[in-house]
Parts: C-alpha cells; sequence; structure tokens
C-alpha cells in the first residue's frame, strides 16, 4: 500500500529505505566518479580554447554582439553600466543588478511577474529593453518601501495576506500602485464599459479591481485576498 | 534573440532615413510584439530603431480623430475625446491585453501586430509559410482552434490578433504613412492583407514607410451612442478574443441609418464587408436585422478540425454586439 | 461541535500574518535563480524538435563562435555518468545527453553555457542537429484499445470488491458515461531554475523545488558522489503543484555544466521549455457506471481510467482512487490502464488522480441524481460512506456530512428549482451544481532542530520546504505555541538539506509531518533545559525535580513553586543549545485506519448564451481537514486549490500537435490559466475539528483538496444552467455552443 500512495505523490518513504543501500552502491561507483570528474576536467579544457577564438574570429551564420553604455535611473539612482543590446530591463534588474524583486515569469508579457513602473506607469520590464528605459525614471518594489516603512499597498498586501508562493507579489504590488493613480486619472477599463460608465470616472466595484489587475497573473490562487488588499488599499477611490 | 544594434531616433525624417538605409532594419515601438518574436527568434532584425521618442507623434488631436502612431494603447483608451467620440475604439483597445501591455504597446505597433498562431510563433514547428514561405502549413492539420474561418487560403490560415484593428477597420480609419518619397494614405481596409500566396507579408506597408498617424473619419463619431466591442474568448480577461465584433449604430428613431460591422478573431485582417453593413441601413434595429448582416458577413466562412464553432458563435455574437450596442449609453 | 472557522475558539491565531510575508511583499524572498555566486556563467538547455529518432550529427561551431559561448555540451561530448535507477517522485526518467536517441519533442539535448544569459540563449539557436526520425506515437484517442496496466509495481493495483457482476443484476436503475480529461501543465510562476558550483569534489546547489533531499539524492546517484557531498539550498520556491518534486533534467545538467568549465553555472527554464520536459498531467478517458437500487443507495459502481504515458517511463493518474472509498458500495471495480506515447514524463500534479477523478465522478452522480430525480445532495447522502467501503477500515475521522450541511446552507442549495435553464440575468443562463470534495491525508517521518541562542533568539529549522504552502509559518507558529515566546524572536530556516530531513512538499503532507517534528524539539529542549539547570547553581531552578519544569511563555517556571527564569538567560550562561525532534506517523495510521480530508463545494455559474462563455459566479465550500492549523495560511491555500479547480473546469488544456508531439499552445498567454477576473467571491469555511488519530495537533493536509470536486460542482452548474452536459474538460465557449441539450433529462 505505501508504494501505492507514493505514485499519488504522497509520502515518498522510498528515499529513507534506500538510502542505505545506494551507499553501498558509491563504492562500486568510485570508478564513476572518478571517470565524469576526469572527463568533465577534459571537456572543460577544450572549452577554453573554444572561447579565445570566439572572441576574435568570425563565422559566417553568427551575428556580432553589440554592446552599449547605459545610464539607467533606477529608485531614484543612476546605474552606469555597459550593457548587450539584448538586455531586458528585467534582465539588467535581476542579473546586473541585482535588484531580483522584479520576477521572470514567462519573459514574453504574458504572467505580469516583472511589473514595474517606468514613469510612473506599469510596464511588463520583460518586453522593454535597458537601452530603450534609458531616460525613464524606473521604479521596482525595491523602490517602493522606504527603509523599514513598507508602502501602503505593501502593508495592505501583507495585512490581507494576499499571496501563497510571493512570487507574482512584486508585480501584484507595483500593479496596484500604478492603479492607484489610474484611478486619481479616472483612467476606464472595460468592466466601465460594459457596466455602462462610459465617461467619467468609474466606481471601483470588486469587478472592476479584477479586470484592473487581470495583468497579474497568481498560480497560487490568491485572488480573492489580492482583490480585498486592493480594495482596502483603494478605498474611497473612484467614483 | 540575435544580436542587433539599438539606435534612437528622435524625428520623423531621421526615423525614415534609417529605416531605408538597412533593409534589415525594424522601428522598435512599444516593443510588445516585436521584442516577444524577437525572444522566439522569429524576428532577427539586424538593427532597432527606437522611435518611441520620436517628436509629434504621441499626441491625440481633432477630437479624437487624429492619433499619433505612437500614442500608448491605454492613452488612446482613455483620451477624453476618444472615449466620447470613438468609444468603440476604446473599448476595443481596453478589451485587448492587460493595462501593463497597453502602457507599452503603441497604436502603430497595434496595427503592426504578427499572428498568434501557435505554428508561427514556435519556430520548432518546420512548417510555417509566413515564417519560412514554401516550408508548408502546420496548422492546417494541427491544432487550429484559434484560426481563419474567413479569407484564408492554402498556404496560411492565421488570423490577426488585434482588438484595435478592429474598431479601426469598423470605423473606416487610414493609416497616414511617411517614406522616402513622401507621404501617403493607406485606408485600413487595404493595409491589411489577406494570405494568399505569400503569407508572410501582412501589411502594404512598405519596408521604408513610418505609420506616423492613424485617423478617423469625423463621420464615425456618429457611431459613439451606439456601439459596443464584442470579444468572446477563453477567460474573462486577458486573452486573445476567439472571435470578436465592433458594432456601431446610428439611429433615427428606431431606424438603423448607418452601421458599422467588423470582425476579429476569424481572418488574417479584421473582416469588413460593406454589403453587410448597408443591408441594415433602413431597417429596424432588431435580432432579424443583425443575424441578416451576420449571414452577409460570414459568408463562405469554411471551418477546420477545431474551428468550426467559429462560424455560429461569430453569428451568434455578431447580434449580440449590436443589441448591446442599441442599448448605448443608457445601459 | 461544527463551528464556523471565522471564529475559532479552540486557538488563538498566534501567528495574525504569514512568517515571510515582509520578505515577500519587499521582494526580498529570494529564490532559486536570484543567487548569484562570483562568476556565475548561465546555461540555456537546447531542446529536441522531432518526437523520435536518433540525433546523426551535430554542428556546434556558429554556436561556438558566438560572442560569450564558452561550451556547447551534447551527447557527443557531454561526460559519461552511470545511469540511476527511476525512482519517483525524486529521480525520474531525465536527459542528461548521454545518448542521441531522442525520446519526445523538446527533449533535453544540448546545452550552451555563456557568460551572459542573452549570449547562451542566442547561441543555442545556432546548434544545428541532424536526425534519423521515426514515426512517432502521438495519438491518444485512436489507440485506447491498445491501453495497457501500469509496469510499475508502484502503481494503482486494480481494485475489485464485492460479488463484482452479479450485483448489477440488482440495480434498478444503471447509469453509464464516459468523461475526460486534457492534458494540464502545472505552470508555477517561478520557472524551474538551478544555481550549481562544485568546489573540489562537493557541489553545492540552489535549486526552486519541493523536495531538497530528494534533489540531493539524485544528485549524488547521478554523480556518483557520496550524500555528504551534495548541498542543495531553496529558501523560496515560486509554486511547484508537483512539477518541482522531481529533479528532472536541468538540475543534473547544471551540475554537470558547473563542472566543466569550472564555475558557477545557473540554468532557468523558459516558459516554453516547462511544457514537456518537466511533467504534466496526464490524458484521461474515464468510464463510469453506476447501479443504484430502488432507493437510490449504490449496489456497483465501475471506474475505469485510461490515460496516456510516456513510453519511457510509467506515471499513473490514479483518477479512479477516490471512487474506491467515497460511496458506501459494496461492488466497487476500478482500474488504471495506460497508451503509450512518444511524449514527455507525467508527473503529480495537484491532487494526481482526485482532481482529475472528481470532475468525472461527480458529474456522472449529477447524471444518476437527475435520472432518479432526486436532489444530488441527497444522493450523495444516502450514500454516504461511514467506514472506508474499499479498505474495510475505519476513518480516523469524518465530518462531511456537516460539511455538506454547512456548505448548503450558506450556498442556499435549498432554493434549488432542479430545472435546467430555469435561472435567468439577461442573456445569461444561471446555473447551481455541487460536489464532494475529498483527498487522502498523508505524513511522513521529520525532523526539526531548535537551537536557543544566547541572546534569545530560537532558531527552528527543518529540511523541508515552502512553497508557499506556509511552512515558515506552521514551524514558527509551533515554537510560538509550544515555548510561548513572541515571534519576533523566532528564526524559522527550512530548504537546506544540512537540516533534519523532511519528507517532499507533495501530497498535503508538509504541516502534518513537520509541525510535529517541530513540537517534538520543543519538547526536547524543554528536557534539555530543565536537565541544565538543576545542576546549575545560578539558576533559581537549582536544585528542583526536572519533572516540575516546563516552559511558559518564554520563562522556564516550577510547576511546584514560584521560581521562574527567561530561557534565554539559560543559553546566556550555557551557550547556544542545540536540540532535534522527529516525528512520525501515529500508530493509529500505520495500522491502516483510513484518514482522508474532506468537503463539500457549491458553484452559481453564469453562462452567456449567445457565446457559450462561462462565468463563475460564487463557490461555497466547506471542509473537514481536521484542525485548521493556521486560519491565514489554510483559508488562502484552500481558496488557491478552488482557483485551480476553476481552471480544470474552464480554461486548462495542453494542446498537443498529433503531428510534431509539441504542446502547441506552450505559453501563458494561450495556456489559459485563471486570471483574477475570472475567479468570484469565494466562500471557504473549515470544520476545525482536531483529527488527533491522525496527528497530535490534529490537522490534515489542505494543499490538495482544494481542487477536488470544483470541477464537478462547476460541470453540474453549467447542466444545470444550460441543460447541456459537458464531460469533456475543459468547458470552453465552443464546447458549450455546439454541445446539444440533454434530451432525456431537460
Amino acid at each position: 500500500m505505501s508504494t501505492y500512495e507514493h505514485a499519488t505523490g504522497a509520502p515518498c518513504t522510498a528515499d529513507t529505505a534506500d538510502d542505505l543501500a545506494e551507499q553501498d552502491l558509491y563504492a562500486s561507483w568510485e570508478i564513476s566518479r572518478r571517470s565524469f570528474l576526469v572527463s568533465a576536467a577534459a571537456v572543460g579544457t577544450s572549452a577554453a580554447a573554444g572561447m579565445a577564438h570566439a572572441e576574435s574570429s568570425a563565422h559566417p551564420k553568427v551575428a556580432e554582439a553589440h554592446t552599449m553604455p547605459m545610464e539607467l535611473r533606477i529608485n531614484g539612482e543612476t546605474h552606469r553600466l555597459t550593457l548587450d543590446t539584448r538586455t531586458t530591463l528585467l534582465d539588467t534588474l535581476r542579473e546586473h543588478l541585482h535588484l531580483t524583486g522584479s520576477k521572470k515569469g514567462c519573459d514574453h508579457g504574458q504572467c505580469g511577474a516583472c511589473t514595474v513602473l517606468v514613469d510612473g506607469r506599469r510596464v511588463n520590464s520583460c518586453l522593454l529593453l535597458a537601452a530603450s528605459a534609458m531616460g525613464s525614471e524606473i521604479t521596482t518594489i525595491e523602490g517602493l518601501s522606504n527603509g523599514d516603512d513598507l508602502h501602503p499597498a505593501q502593508e495592505s498586501f501583507l495585512e490581507h495576506d494576499a499571496f501563497q508562493c510571493g512570487y507574482c507579489t512584486p508585480g501584484q504590488i507595483c500593479s496596484t500602485v500604478a492603479l492607484m493613480d489610474e484611478l486619481k486619472r479616472g483612467d476606464a477599463s472595460v468592466v466601465s464599459f460594459e457596466s455602462g460608465h462610459r465617461e467619467g470616472v468609474p466606481p471601483l466595484t470588486d469587478e472592476e479591481i479584477r479586470e484592473r489587475m487581470s495583468g497579474n497573473l497568481c498560480r497560487c490562487g490568491a485572488y480573492p485576498n489580492i482583490v480585498a488588499a486592493v480594495r482596502a488599499v483603494t478605498k474611497g477611490a473612484g467614483a | 534573440m540575435n544580436p542587433f544594434a539599438y539606435e534612437r531616433v528622435m524625428d520623423d525624417k531621421a526615423a525614415v532615413h534609417a529605416i531605408a538605409a538597412n533593409k534589415d532594419a525594424k522601428f522598435l515601438g512599444g516593443g510588445t510584439n516585436l521584442i516577444d518574436l524577437m525572444k522566439d527568434n522569429v524576428e532577427h532584425p539586424s538593427t532597432l530603431i527606437d522611435i518611441t521618442r520620436v517628436q509629434g507623434l504621441a499626441e491625440v488631436s481633432n477630437g479624437g480623430a487624429m492619433i499619433g502612431a505612437l500614442v500608448r494603447n491605454s492613452d488612446l483608451a482613455n483620451h477624453a475625446d476618444v472615449r466620447k467620440n470613438y468609444p468603440l475604439l476604446s473599448m476595443a483597445l481596453l478589451s485587448g491585453a492587460s493595462p501593463q501591455l497597453r502602457n507599452l504597446a503603441t497604436t502603430g505597433g497595434n496595427l503592426m501586430q504578427r499572428t498568434r498562431c501557435y505554428y508561427f510563433m514556435d519556430t520548432a514547428f518546420p512548417a510555417c509559410n509566413k515564417r519560412k514561405p514554401g516550408s508548408g502549413c502546420a496548422a492546417l492539420t494541427g491544432f487550429n482552434r484559434i484560426h481563419a474561418i474567413l479569407g484564408q487560403s492554402e498556404e496560411c490560415i492565421a488570423t490577426n490578433p488585434s482588438d484595435m484593428n478592429v474598431a479601426l477597420a469598423a470605423l473606416q480609419a487610414e493609416v497616414h504613412v511617411e517614406g522616402p518619397k513622401g507621404k501617403r494614405t493607406i485606408p485600413i481596409a487595404e493595409f491589411h492583407r489577406l494570405p494568399g500566396k505569400t503569407p508572410q507579408i501582412d501589411t502594404t506597408l512598405k519596408h521604408e514607410e513610418l505609420i506616423t498617424h492613424v485617423a478617423l473619419p469625423s463621420s464615425a463619431s456618429e457611431f459613439a451612442t451606439h456601439s459596443y466591442y464584442l470579444k468572446v474568448r477563453d477567460r474573462q480577461s486577458y486573452a486573445f478574443a476567439l472571435v470578436s465584433v465592433a458594432a456601431g449604430l446610428m439611429m433615427e428613431g428606431d431606424t438603423i441609418k448607418r452601421a458599422a460591422l467588423a470582425m476579429g478573431g476569424v481572418a488574417h485582417k479584421p473582416w469588413r464587408k460593406k454589403e453587410a453593413e448597408d443591408a441594415m441601413v433602413g431597417k429596424q434595429a432588431n435580432a432579424q436585422t443583425f443575424s441578416a448582416a451576420a449571414e452577409i458577413l460570414l459568408h463562405g466562412a469554411k471551418g477546420y478540425e477545431h474551428n468550426s464553432f467559429k462560424i455560429e458563435m461569430a453569428k451568434n455574437s455578431v447580434v449580440r454586439a449590436f443589441s448591446l450596442a442599441l442599448v448605448g449609453r443608457t445601459a | 461541535m461544527m463551528q464556523d472557522a471565522s471564529t475559532p475558539t479552540q486557538h488563538p491565531q498566534s501567528l495574525p500574518t504569514r512568517y515571510d510575508a515582509r520578505q515577500k511583499v519587499m521582494g526580498k524572498a529570494t529564490y532559486a535563480a536570484e543567487f548569484n555566486p562570483p562568476e556565475t556563467l548561465y546555461a540555456w538547455m537546447i531542446q529536441s524538435t522531432i518526437p523520435k529518432g536518433t540525433i546523426l550529427s551535430v554542428d556546434t561551431s556558429a554556436a561556438e563562435h558566438a560572442s560569450g559561448v564558452v561550451k556547447v555540451l551534447t551527447c557527443f561530448n557531454a561526460p559519461k555518468l552511470p545511469k540511476p535507477k527511476i525512482q519517483p517522485p525524486a529521480t525520474r526518467f531525465v536527459s542528461l545527453l548521454q545518448t542521441p536517441e531522442v525520446h519526445y519533442n523538446g527533449e533535453p539535448i544540448g546545452l550552451v553555457i555563456a557568460k551572459t544569459l542573452a549570449e547562451a540563449q542566442y547561441a543555442s539557436s545556432l546548434v544545428t542537429f541532424k536526425y534519423q526520425a521515426e514515426k512517432p506515437q502521438l495519438d491518444f484517442e485512436h489507440h485506447l484499445a491498445e491501453a495497457r496496466m501500469p509496469k510499475r509495481a508502484n502503481t494503482p493495483p486494480k481494485e475489485d470488491h464485492g460479488e463484482k457482476e452479479e450485483a448489477w443484476k440488482r440495480a434498478v436503475t444503471v447509469f453509464e458515461q464516459t468523461y475526460s480529461t486534457p492534458f494540464q501543465t502545472h505552470n508555477p510562476l517561478e520557472p524551474h531554475a538551478t544555481v550549481a558550483f562544485w568546489v573540489g569534489e562537493k557541489l553545492t546547489v540552489y535549486n526552486s523545488t519541493q523536495y531538497v533531499s530528494g534533489d540531493k539524492q539524485t544528485l549524488a546517484k547521478t554523480f556518483a558522489l557520496p550524500l555528504e557531498n551534495v548541498h542543495v539550498i531553496c529558501p523560496y520556491v515560486g509554486g511547484g503543484f508537483g512539477c518541482k518534486g522531481s529533479s528532472w533534467s536541468h538540475v543534473p545538467l547544471a551540475a554537470m555544466a558547473a563542472k566543466v568549465v569550472g564555475k558557477p553555472v545557473k540554468l532557468v527554464l523558459d516558459r516554453q521549455q516547462m511544457f514537456g520536459p518537466v511533467g504534466y498531467r496526464p490524458r484521461t478517458v474515464q468510464k463510469i457506471k453506476l447501479g443504484v437500487d430502488g432507493d437510490g443507495k449504490f449496489v456497483a459502481i465501475k471506474h475505469d481510467v485510461i490515460m496516456s504515458t510516456a513510453r519511457v517511463e510509467d506515471f499513473v493518474e490514479p483518477s479512479a482512487k477516490q471512487t474506491d472509498m467515497l460511496y458506501a458500495c459494496k461492488n466497487i471495480s476500478t482500474s488504471h490502464k495506460m497508451v503509450d506515447m512518444d511524449i514527455g514524463v507525467g508527473t503529480f500534479q495537484r491532487a494526481p488522480g482526485e482532481a482529475s477523478g472528481t470532475p468525472a465522478l461527480e458529474s456522472a452522480l449529477d447524471e444518476l441524481a437527475y435520472k432518479l430525480k432526486m436532489d444530488p445532495l441527497e444522493l450523495r447522502l444516502r450514500n454516504y460512506a461511514e467506514i472506508d467501503p474499499g479498505k474495510q477500515k475505519r476513518f480516523t475521522a469524518k465530518h462531511l456530512r456537516e460539511a455538506y450541511q454547512q456548505a448548503a446552507e450558506r450556498f442556499g442549495w435549498s432554493k434549488l428549482n432542479p430545472e435546467p435553464g430555469s435561472m435567468r440575468d439577461g442573456n445569461k443562463l444561471i446555473g447551481w451544481g455541487m460536489a464532494t470534495a475529498t483527498y487522502p491525508a498523508n505524513r511522513s517521518a521529520a525532523g526539526a532542530v531548535l537551537r536557543l541562542m544566547p541572546d534569545g533568539k530560537i532558531m527552528v529549522g527543518s529540511g523541508t520546504q515552502d512553497i508557499g504552502t506556509g511552512t515558515y509559518t506552521v514551524m514558527a507558529q509551533t515554537v510560538v505555541e509550544e515555548l510561548g515566546v513572541d515571534v519576533s524572536r523566532v528564526d524559522a530556516k527550512l530548504g537546506d538539506t544540512d537540516l533534519p530531513k523532511a519528507p517532499v512538499s507533495g501530497g498535503s503532507q508538509s504541516t502534518a509531518s513537520v509541525g510535529p517534528a517541530v513540537k517534538a524539539a520543543c519538547a526536547q529542549l524543554k528536557l534539555k533545559l530543565a536537565t541544565l539547570v538543576v545542576d546549575d547553581a545560578a539558576s533559581p531552578h537549582h536544585g528542583a525535580q526536572t519533572g516540575d519544569l516546563e516552559i511558559k511563555d518564554g520563562f522556564l517556571v516550577s510547576t511546584k513553586s514560584s521560581a521562574h527564569e527567561p530561557i534565554a538567560e539559560i543559553a546566556k550562561r550555557h551557550g547556544e543549545i542545540e536540540v532535534k525532534g522527529e516525528a512520525e506517523p501515529n500508530e493509529d495510521v500505520k495500522k491502516g485506519m483510513s484518514a482522508h480530508s474532506w468537503g463539500a463545494v457549491f458553484a452559481e455559474v453564469e453562462v452567456d448564451e449567445s457565446s457559450g462563455m462561462v462565468k463563475v459566479r460564487r463557490v461555497v465550500a466547506t471542509y473537514d481537514i481536521g484542525r485548521l492549523i493556521n486560519k491565514t495560511t489554510g483559508t488562502n491555500q484552500l481558496q488557491g486549490g478552488i482557483v485551480w479547480g476553476i481552471g480544470f473546469a474552464l480554461h486548462e488544456e495542453s494542446a498537443l500537435d498529433k503531428v510534431y508531439g509539441r504542446i502547441s499552445n506552450e505559453n501563458l498567454a494561450e495556456y489559459h490559466v485563471p486570471v483574477n477576473r475570472d475567479v468570484p467571491e469565494i466562500d471557504v469555511t473549515v470544520l476545525d475539528i482536531p483529527d488527533t488519530k491522525f496527528t497530535p495537533q490534529g490537522g490534515r493536509g489542505i494543499g490538495e483538496i482544494g481542487i477536488t470536486g470544483v470541477a464537478g460542482a462547476i460541470a453540474n452548474a453549467v447542466f444545470h444552467a444550460t441543460g447541456k452536459r459537458i464531460r469533456h474538460f475543459p468547458i470552453t465557449p465552443d464546447k458549450v455552443l455546439m454541445t446539444p441539450k440533454e434530451s432525456a433529462e431537460a
């Protein structure tokens, strides 16, 4: 029966039972280990040579990389760095500046985990080239709080437990911050139109919140709490 | 993504000059589709000419009738004059993508948006005439649920995924472009192509041309009171249309004086037939009239293994969209 | 006995917010791909573009000339490895560049290592493979007749209880119908990610995983290393849902690459790579036959499942499993068979079995109820199982009847007009449906460590994982409750193989396994402190009996006198104090009592008459999951499970191309998971009746039960709204539009 349960994704007793038996195998695998480590080293040596000529010679099928010096304004600071033109704002933040609060969920503008504010507007940083972001003011989740003082949107997400794994959370919060500004401007959503509010400032119903937050997927399904968090922090906004 | 040179231009002349000088260059606007496709290795320009800071193309003027090509989708949708005079366009824009994407995407870029056909977007599929002319069409025998039922060819059954384009087609917009030899205007109906034997070509825009504006006829504001953009999709938001309908009515009492009708999700371009609109003129605004227009619009529709449902869905949606348009502002 | 979860009385909420909430809202929670050891290089996985065949040759010259490229690895130059045996969940069929054979489209067949991510990705597009292609088997529907029994031993046996065929003769009404469920892909928002580096023969891996010690074991086996040479670290996981319970190809590949280049290597899958090489929920076709007597009581039940499987490794989605135990019946027969296909390996996906089985079974019950002209809830109550009918064993606890009653009341089920199409709102048809939810309660052995520091902080650690499920919170909460200290003094650590071993975060077992281990460690701490102070002249407890001392509100207090001393003071004098605790399943469970969680789910939908679009308007669910250990995280997770149920019902399907064997909609724009606007108000309540036969804390797992039943309730509501019975999930607008109304019932 235990093996059956095992197939359901439940208790995994196999490893505990097998650990000792496996240990016995290691002695006979000593040769395997040696051969892996030696052959890995051998493959690695040839790599160094390959790399040396890669940088100096051309190949008809290979396009040359372009780098350029960039100046980016992020969370009020100026960052100067030289980047491959292909680098997106998201990869710049995560891989070059180690501002890893902005998340990569799909890298194609289909999940919203990478949402940051560019000149105060929410955008998918995975589809925006760093080069194109030059000259703009960028705000990431790291720039929303002031030391230990949380932004009201962060506070509201915390209080409403508006997440589980937390991976979509920075994007959700950046989206919420932008949503608050959009409401101040009286921006409409398709729900405003569907519910007959074509002009003026639409009332912020839960359905409005849901539509306006639909660009941020939460695979854990914490949507009811996200709506509660947004509702609380936007209280009084809308018509 | 292949390596590319990046340059930023600040005015339309420089943009046209730069693109004319390099047949492998592409304009970069919001990047929501181009960067996406570059990441998928579907597009591989040698140079990106960033036009997002080009002066003078990010304004909406003339009561919403003159739209700069660099106006972001969210700004266009929320422009007070557009909401008032062309609510059909606002509604279509707000039905598409997400707030984040609409903040990036531009009017010109949306016009140039390429298909979502799975077989086009994934280079691991060997057969796609649009991506690799002459390689075949994997969608014909594949999972063709999102594909075209009208205007398709044996070479390509892809659809145009834009919502904005459908509204522009219904409102009979014009696309203003500028090239090395000067400016010209392309009616929206002629801007997007049917696939025919050359599905790799989406539009009639020439490589060396820059879209500068989209103009709406002022008469299109006559539909402001009675218009609706209906989008049928697999989830309630942030999904491409299975079918969509841009519907506008100009009423005189209970009688239809003018009608605007275009569909999305059914063809390689927004699907509009003047005959369908004309058939409604002078008729009572009722289900029978709407249904007759739908029959004309859908005439000749042909489904495949997974998308035959679109024919009935499209007809129903035309009727429904006009019913909602009729209710109009009093909703 | 029964109570609303909104007013818990048995236990105060000791942790009002999630332990790791602050890190998460500040963007400071660090996930695997966010570790950057110095000089980290980037790897990109190259995948096959044919479903079956052999790689004849590869041209890597262009890639090797591309800027930043350090190494290209394929089956022609990769270091050779021993072949570990497949041992789920940790060790699966993986592709480690050891053979030129291609087993499925999207199989990892190469690796490019470069200085930047952009360079690695571009160079991978320059590598060209020549294949000898073979004809693949990619058609599930047309090969059902060839379905075979599962090969592996650890798969559900064919269950047959009772007198079998004769029983059907006694049935007054027999109902038989076929249902199907699609391929589904987990799609946690954080893609799989591994950062690996070596120091000599010691391997360190940051990995996004549901099972650090499983990864450790797989890596040790793959590279023939002693277990202690492998260190796996994973403080945060951006969702798993089953796909991160196994070490798929990319995990050893990252380690292999790091060894080859002699530098740390980061290998992150992109979204497209999440469809195929890292598991999915198999397709199923399920035939259900129900026989009832004149009172609507089951005399026989039969549930036969045929599912897809990869040719290279069987994975059984045990969709008929709940049918063996959910309703009282003396003659239950279930079976699982498989159709071989040239596709990647399927795996555990949230509630494997029940998630795909309950939609079928609960739809069938609804259909039968209509046939009998009986309230669907009444049919379930008439067949209420007081004992596990399959195992013929008592349940550790079961309060499903109360759950039905509470959820039905909150929903307003008594106002049901069963006539399909009887409710309307404009052009929207409104429908109500209900279903039963169930999932087994699992628990495994687990360990925990406690360290009382001289500064008064208490570190609590366990080699478990928090995949968004609240494990940090439960660990910290247990320390707070047991020792009476403020949460600010608790430092919870997990996701590290240097900590005591704990099971995979799967099967809804983490809280039930790790909670008791932490509790045991707390008991050990009391014992240790008491032993220290009775011999300590500086303590007020000097000379006392250890048995008279206990920990209360952060003090070691005497039950015999007013003597008390802050526990921090003891550590100040004696230095850091470390204790360990272990816990394993109770005797009752070991002896084979049946342990399950239960729930009742009610849904209201609206169906757009012209488009066929379905919108869920509300869901009301009440669960019997034993004690609700933490209301905040527990309720959230149950709601999340319901959201998955909505996705199962209406959206999710990985569409396999029958010619090429790739998932055609392999991205998050076309593989639809529910967005915010798809999710209505969800009313979740929990009976909160402790099941102390199962664990000393009385809680059973809640991670998976939420998804079960929901799709059935929604499908039943769609029928009630439209008179259309859609038996093939997901219920997309096209199916609603094109399916004719049921003639008999309508």
